[in-house]
């Protein structure tokens, strides 16, 4: 699925990812942990293609597509889907108004025809009810005076809906009660599916106890510092960073 | 959001300026240049009264003695009035046609612009959609109006102005000038001096106009200047909507456009009027060509209770210099004012309006959408006033500027007067940059950069867009997006 190699980046002159190299399989979820300024978000800004982050050497590729070559929404239309760690707000513009022509404007671009209103808010309907959100917060503009916990749910939301390949979640956890979290994991969870990957990007170990990683990956100083099982984050958790930090 | 999406698959289909063909009929010209005898020459062209005339004779007069304002926030060279015609009409005869008697070029042309001016096609249009009327002023002459024997039925009188002069004197005598008074400033002054066709309607006490009303202006000849003037009266109770649109072709000189329209309201009355002003705003690059589009627009709420308001939707023009405003005389009158101003490439505009509080108890609300890109300026400036009389008065103004990209410039110029302590006035002003984070955000789900902007200035101008009549609100929303083509990246 997806494959990362000696990947390099800056923002304007600092260099913040330094050889990092990533393997993904289909079906697998993967988390990345790692002390602030590490580069976590970074690299979900770098495979989603921000603008203002130069990559300077490597390879990142989905399926063995070169990911770095093409435009953001050209990524998000072949799956990739980042759920950002602060959602933006659009004012004027309904949640469900901009998911239906963000969702057309995938399938456009995938030469498929576009959902019909009917089927997508039975679809819309289906998912909010999973992920226990009010169906009215859907009627007013995209995350424009929503708590940091609505934001959350709303991104799983679209996630759901949009129905993507590779997922990255960027802390997630970030501004969610218990009750939330747990709401957020199961919608995360009911997505894990032998053609779906998933990357987990996280600062602390609670996360992981509700979205269970096949492997974990502590990111530091721009690249890959160790690669273990769930327990490694259970370390980091009691040990910290700093070793990492150190080593790097 | 099916507008947003069939506004993104029009603006593939388009041309960036798409109305700046020009259409080859016979013309006839006045002399080139401007002096009484020209005013002679307009005035005997359509057949006027002799007080008709001397109305514009007098007008002539004082604009001779004024000098052109120079306080708006636009640069341009000095225009010289002499290098201009001020009649242009196709050569046909003057007065209302039917439909067989106008040139087959010109019902082609509003064709091209999607104008329904047989009533049958309009008539034949989807089922249960919204009829409205149209009269088309084709340069200086107004060559058709719609559905006039309908409208008739219920005794609303819609013609063009030149008809209304011939036909219906003690009308037009009673209310011209009433309102914009032909010496208010040097613009409305020469308009008065010259002025060629426009609309006219008068919807009598306590009827409701059976449809939309509305007039299609389309500048074609080269070197001239339109002057239109625009009188609606709404009598006692009675309520009208009205839309004008504005195109012109791509021309490398500047013309000039200098329209007055005038609005009265009497007891209880309301007037609607909307405009879709998508005049030649010139080259992009170059910022060659373009209307100069400098319009006094002022209504006057003249009966208690009566209510008016202008939803403006302005894309057009090199430079735009317009102020629709309300004169709130009536005890409990209101007036609004809603508007969409954008500016791209090297387009100036100040705009916005004015509302005059006289009456107790009055009230107005004014939200403004300015949207800048390119090089290009956008001012709002606005008057809210309450005189010690209007007691009791309420103002809300709301105006927000959208900045795209790093070379336009957003300027807001409130003057708020309150001579009374009874008045309640409120002002909430934004300026913000469109941001690449939000940008990224809409293009992450799959909106490409060019409908990702779409979709932003389209949540940003929704306030605005939903006071248009719904048949135009998405013609509006297209414009939005074509205007705007090109402006990131």
């Amino acid at each position: 699925m997806l494959s990362i190699k000696n990947l390099h980046a800056r923002v304007e002159a600092a260099e913040i990812l330094k050889g990092l190299s990533l393997d993904l399989p289909a079906g697998e979820v993967h988390a990345i942990m790692g002390p602030n300024g590490a580069g976590k978000s970074t690299l979900s800004y770098v495979l989603t293609g921000k603008q203002g982050y130069e990559v300077t050497q490597g390879t990142a590729t989905l399926d063995g597509e070169d990911l770095l070559s093409l435009e953001a929404n050209e990524r998000a239309a072949r799956g990739v889907f980042l759920s950002f760690q602060y959602p933006l707000e659009i004012p004027g513009v309904p949640a469900m108004t901009f998911l239906r022509t963000a969702m057309n404007a995938q399938h456009k671009a995938r030469g498929e025809p576009e959902i019909s209103a009917t089927d997508f808010l039975k679809r819309a309907r289906q998912v909010a009810g999973q992920l226990k959100m009010d169906f009215d917060m859907l009627k007013r503009p995209l995350n424009v005076g929503f708590s940091g916990g609505e934001k959350k749910r709303m991104e799983i939301f679209q996630m759901a809906m949009l129905s993507p390949r590779l997922l990255i979640l960027d802390e997630t956890d970030s501004g969610l009660d218990i009750d939330a979290l747990k709401i957020v994991a199961d919608g995360v969870n009911a997505l894990r599916s032998p053609d779906r990957a998933m990357l987990v990007i996280t600062h602390y170990q609670r996360l992981l106890d509700y979205i269970r990683p096949d492997k974990v990956h502590v990111l530091a100083a721009g690249r890959i510092a160790a690669t273990g099982g769930p327990e490694l984050a259970h370390e980091l958790e009691r040990e910290g960073y700093d070793k990492y930090a150190r080593a790097a | 959001m099916p507008a947003v999406k069939q506004t993104v698959d029009h603006v593939e289909s388009l041309e960036r300026y798409q109305h700046g063909f020009i259409t080859a009929i016979d013309q006839e010209f006045a002399p080139k240049g401007l002096s009484a005898d020209i005013v002679r020459f307009i005035s005997a062209k359509k057949q006027e009264p002799e007080w008709m005339l001397e109305w514009r004779l007098a007008a002539y007069e004082r604009w001779l003695a004024m000098d052109e304002p120079d306080w708006a926030k636009v640069n341009y060279p000095k225009i010289d009035y002499q290098d201009s015609y001020y009649y242009a009409a196709p050569k046909e005869k003057i007065g209302p046609m039917s439909l067989d008697e106008v040139d087959p070029e010109i019902l082609a042309t509003y064709a091209k612009l999607g104008i329904p001016l047989r009533e049958q096609e309009v008539l034949a249009g989807v089922q249960g959609a919204p009829k409205y009327a149209v009269d088309a002023v084709f340069d200086s002459v107004s060559v058709v109006t719609t559905f006039k024997k309908e409208l008739a039925a219920v005794g609303v009188i819609f013609c063009s102005f030149s008809e209304a002069v011939r036909e219906h004197p003690e009308l037009v005598k009673k209310y011209l000038g009433t309102v914009v008074p032909a010496s208010d400033n040097y613009f409305a002054c020469l308009n008065s001096a010259v002025f060629s066709d426009g609309s006219f309607v008068y919807v009598p006490p306590g009827v409701r106009c059976p449809m939309e009303l509305s007039t299609y202006f389309r500048i074609n000849a080269a070197e001239s200047g339109q002057f239109e003037r625009t009188l609606i009266i709404a009598d006692k109770g009675a309520y009208v909507s009205y839309l004008e649109g504005c195109t012109a072709p791509m021309r490398d000189e500047n013309q000039l456009h200098a329209a007055v329209v005038e609005l009265v309201t009497l007891d209880d009355a309301e007037i609607k009027y909307s405009t879709v002003q998508n005049w030649y705003p010139g080259d992009p690059e170059t910022g060659k060509g373009g209307i100069y589009n400098f319009v006094t627009k002022r209504a006057d709420c003249r009966g208690d209770r009566s209510k008016v308001s202008w939803t403006q939707v302005e894309t057009g023009s090199a430079i735009t210099w317009k102020y629709p405003s309300c004169v709130l005389r009536g005890k409990d009158s209101v007036g609004e004012f809603y508007s969409i101003a954008i500016t791209n490439g090297r387009q100036q505009a100040d705009t916005g309006t004015k509302m005059i509080h006289l009456g107790e108890g009055t009230r107005s609300r004014i939200i403004s959408k300015g949207i800048s890109a390119g090089r290009s300026s956008n001012t709002y400036r606005g008057l809210v006033s309450a005189h010690p009389k209007a007691k009791g008065a309420r103002n809300f103004t709301q105006c927000d500027s959208l900045l795209i990209g790093k070379t336009c410039a957003a300027h807001t110029v409130p003057y708020i007067e309150a001579r009374n302590g009874q008045s309640v006035f409120e002002h909430e002003a934004t300026t913000t940059r469109l941001s690449d984070d939000q940008l990224f955000y809409v293009m992450q789900r799959g909106l490409s950069q060019e409908e990702a902007v779409q979709l932003l200035v389209n949540g940003f101008v929704k306030d605005v867009l939903q006071e248009l009549p719904m048949e135009f609100a998405v013609e509006a929303q297209k414009l939005v997006a074509i205007s705007l083509e090109g402006s990131v990246g």
